[in-house]
């Protein structure tokens, strides 16, 4: 299978790879469609940026595809119904990612399942002008859905004085257990590089690069075969490992640049966006359809039947856990993958939002002692962005917040392999976050 | 809904990431434990029964004041005493000791190691010296006689206890004389000369764990294998000694003091390039960090046991690198991504 000698393999220095990735589970699970929900969750607030106005009220009837929250600002981005059928109740509702109460637009399903006027017609995309396609990216409320969801139209507005000479597009999909993004580049990969292009024209970029890890040979060679007649769209083989998909480690890996962990992709020319995000891209753009489904992996030891399932934003993660078989001593539900995702004391009111990505369930998920730390360092190895997590998980131990600025706590994305690697099972991770947040708090009070 | 997702009350809630590697201190602590085995039966093959004796009163104890310790600083003891570092660090003790000390030289030994050298310190991880060395380095100081002079001032009990392979194999009629020298690097005129070979298998006079090269470089190897050490570390330390030894002038008018292949394999060396330059809370966090560390070690020894009253630099090498270990690495920082050629 594996082709490609290691070493040319493109990388990163620094990172971890679990010996148990968990992708075997659903790899060869092929996208099904999840059954419709009886009642939609869709919640005002499913991106980075300003929340939605809701511009439904109880009792209206709604279409599949039709506006529910109108985006507040640039930065935010549009919400739309989900399933067809009557507006319950616009509400709080408590959110899965903050666990706060937040509005939310509650629809029951009705009979039909048909879209709203003037959507889910094909256009013809050869002649669509950028600003054309930013318009239509922007109504389709289109987010990054590799997990960040950041709205795309925003990305696709650099800064005047940025030039953008390459579109890196993520097919990395590096987070352990998860699949649905190799599952869609499987069955998607025309679509996908349409949207790619259409992602292209929008920025007036020319170059292309587009990252895939090594264990998904078959989707290097789709994409391959698709883009042989264009040279500005490079394809790439990357090393596996884990974080191989976030921004500053593929645009390493593939363009050779650096930047700052705080700084983005555009103080090196460049933008990422996911697969999942230029498949949206397409949808919206080729078919006027706003992002209303996607892709989630459920998956791990706590169901019976991990699936990679196609979601209406909105369904309860019950329902997807019964559909997987959920099993009845399960310890531990995650939002994600077991190395960013988040773990989730209760699931009764959780609801699929755009960056829903996976739900891990598992049974007997282990609880670890942590001791001091012995200063092996591993951390420091597997750090990929440079700093030094075993100082930080002692100063932020000890409340020395001056000494974590100092240490760079702000540049720490969290990614997990410091924590991951470990002997001594140090929350590091937690401890950074806890830092952070206590910061935060002490500069709003100054 | 369904009473499969009743429990949920019962949801673990924790920071990610979800999933950690399978290495734990313990492991780590046992696999060390594992590689020092070789070693030691090569000091009982060498010396007889009675170094395995010194073994195990020095582990024994060392978990005894481990637990001692423990208990008094109101820690949990069982689960710390699992973790095995005491373990570690009565073998690496015992076997830095010459083969007939009295038995209570490994027992006073290790319990400075754990109550000051360790606990006295912050316990696992904030000691600044390798225990066992810091330990060693007491008794020398403590016990002169015992640990680094003539060793016919050690017990007669100890003494009959030692089996005389050496004397079989090289004495020439001469039996006490032969495991009398502390270590073949001494410094006195008309002292015995081992063939390479014999170095290499550990047949020769010296301290119960460091004689055999063959038996360190198994488990040595076996940790880097492991990668529970960089194997740059000894690696470097090695060279380090070989090459000062090269381009420094003898300093003593025997046939062998500047040679280096004997400077390497002779004393303590290997042992302590692989089992004490690489213990990770006294050594420095980064690669550029631990290559200092290294080089300083292979430096520092050298020039004690050119130009200092000891025949032997190892223990007192490792040991002042150790103290420079914090100033290394606050020279050592990470550089932090993106941030090539630029200010931070």
């Amino acid at each position: 299978m594996m082709t490609a000698v290691k070493s040319k393999l493109k990388t990163f220095i620094g990172g971890i790879h679990p010996a148990d990735d968990g992708k075997i589970l659903t790899s060869d699970k092929k996208e099904i469609a999840a059954p419709l929900p009886k009642t939609a969750y869709l919640f005002m607030s499913q991106h980075i940026g300003a929340p939605c106005k809701p511009v439904v009220k109880k009792g209206d009837v709604v279409k599949k595809g039709q506006l529910v929250g109108e985006s507040q600002g640039f930065v935010s981005a549009n919400v739309h119904a989900s399933i067809s059928g009557k507006v319950l109740d616009v509400a709080p509702w408590p959110h899965p990612v903050t666990g706060v109460k937040s509005p939310a637009v509650i629809i029951e399903r009705g009979e039909d399942d048909l879209w709203a006027e003037g959507l889910n017609e094909a256009f013809d995309t050869d002649r669509i002008s950028p600003e054309e396609i930013k318009q239509r990216i922007q109504t389709a409320g289109i987010v990054g859905l590799g997990g960040a969801t950041f709205p795309t139209h925003v990305k696709l507005t650099p800064p005047k004085d940025k030039t953008v000479d390459t579109v890196v597009m993520n097919g990395a999909e590096c987070e352990p257990y998860l699949t649905c993004d190799y599952r869609l580049m499987l069955d998607k990969p025309q679509e996908i590089i349409q949207g790619l292009k259409l992602v292209m024209k929008c920025i007036g970029c020319k170059k292309a690069h587009i990252g895939i890890e090594a264990n998904k040979e078959d989707v290097y060679a789709l994409f391959k075969d698709i883009v042989s007649n264009e040279p500005d769209i490079k394809v790439d083989l990357m090393e596996v490992k884990y974080p191989q998909g976030a921004e500053h480690q593929l645009i390493k890996a593939l363009l050779n640049r650096e930047f700052k962990p705080t700084q983005l992709p555009l103080e090196v020319g460049a933008i990422v966006i996911n697969v999942g995000t230029a498949f949206a891209v397409y949808e919206a753009v080729k078919f006027k359809r706003p992002l209303i489904e996607r892709l989630v992996t459920v998956t791990g030891n706590g169901v019976k039947n991990p699936q990679n399932f196609l979601v209406r934003l909105g369904t309860p993660i019950k329902q997807l856990l019964e559909d997987a078989e959920v099993a009845a001593d399960v310890n531990k539900i995650i939002f994600g993958g077991p190395m960013m995702g988040i773990a989730q004391g209760n699931i009764d009111n959780a609801v699929t939002i755009k960056g829903t990505g996976g739900v891990l369930v598992l049974k007997d998920a282990r609880q670890w002692r942590s001791h001091a730390c012995i200063r092996c360092g591993r951390c420091i190895d597997g750090c990929p962005y440079g700093l030094n997590p075993s100082a930080l998980s002692i100063v932020c131990e000890a409340r020395e917040f001056n000494l974590a600025i100092e240490n760079n706590v702000m540049e720490c994305k969290e990614c997990g392999c410091c924590s991951y690697i470990c002997p001594a099972k140090r929350p590091i991770v937690h401890l950074i976050k806890f830092a952070k947040a206590e910061i935060a708090k002490q500069k709003v009070k100054t | 809904m369904s009473d499969q997702t009743q429990s949920n009350n019962t949801l673990i809630v924790s920071a990610s990431p979800h999933i950690r590697d399978m290495d734990s201190i313990p492991t780590i602590m046992w696999v060390v434990v594992l590689s020092l085995i070789p070693a030691g039966i090569a000091g009982v093959f060498t010396f007889g029964y009675y170094c395995l004796n010194v073994i195990v009163l020095s582990c024994v104890t060392a978990v005894v004041t481990e637990i001692f310790i423990l208990r008094l600083r109101k820690l949990p003891v069982l689960s710390v005493i699992k973790d095995g570092s005491a373990v570690v660090t009565g073998i690496l003790l015992a076997y830095t000791l010459p083969p007939g000390v009295p038995w209570y030289i490994p027992v006073v030994g290790a319990f400075f190691a754990i109550a000051i050298a360790k606990h006295a310190f912050g316990g696992l991880g904030n000691n600044i010296w390798n225990p066992a060395l810091a330990a060693r380095a007491f008794l020398q100081v403590a016990y002169p006689a015992i640990i680094n002079s003539d060793w016919r001032t050690l017990t007669q009990e100890g003494m009959h206890k030692v089996v005389h392979n050496i004397a079989q194999v090289d004495a020439g009629g001469n039996l006490l004389h032969a495991i009398t020298r502390a270590t073949p690097l001494t410094k006195e005129a008309g002292a015995e000369v081992y063939h390479l070979a014999q170095l290499f298998v550990g047949n020769i006079p010296g301290c119960i764990g460091e004689t055999s090269v063959i038996a360190l470089l198994l488990g040595g190897l076996y940790l880097i294998y492991k990668r529970y050490i960089k194997w740059y570390v000894p690696a470097l330390y090695i060279a380090t000694v070989f090459v000062m030894v090269l381009i420094l002038p003898a300093q003593v008018a025997t046939p062998w003091s500047n040679n280096p292949l004997y400077h390497i394999f002779a004393g303590g060396l290997f042992l302590g390039a692989f089992f004490m330059a690489t213990d990770m809370v006294t050594s420095p966090l980064t690669k550029l960090g631990l290559i200092i560390f290294a080089v300083g070690c292979g430096v520092l020894t050298v020039l004690i046991r050119f130009y200092s009253g000891y025949p032997e630099g190892v223990c007192y090498s490792i040991l002042l690198m150790n103290t420079a270990t914090p100033l290394i690495d606050r020279f050592t920082k990470p550089r932090l991504y993106g941030t090539k050629g630029k200010k931070a």
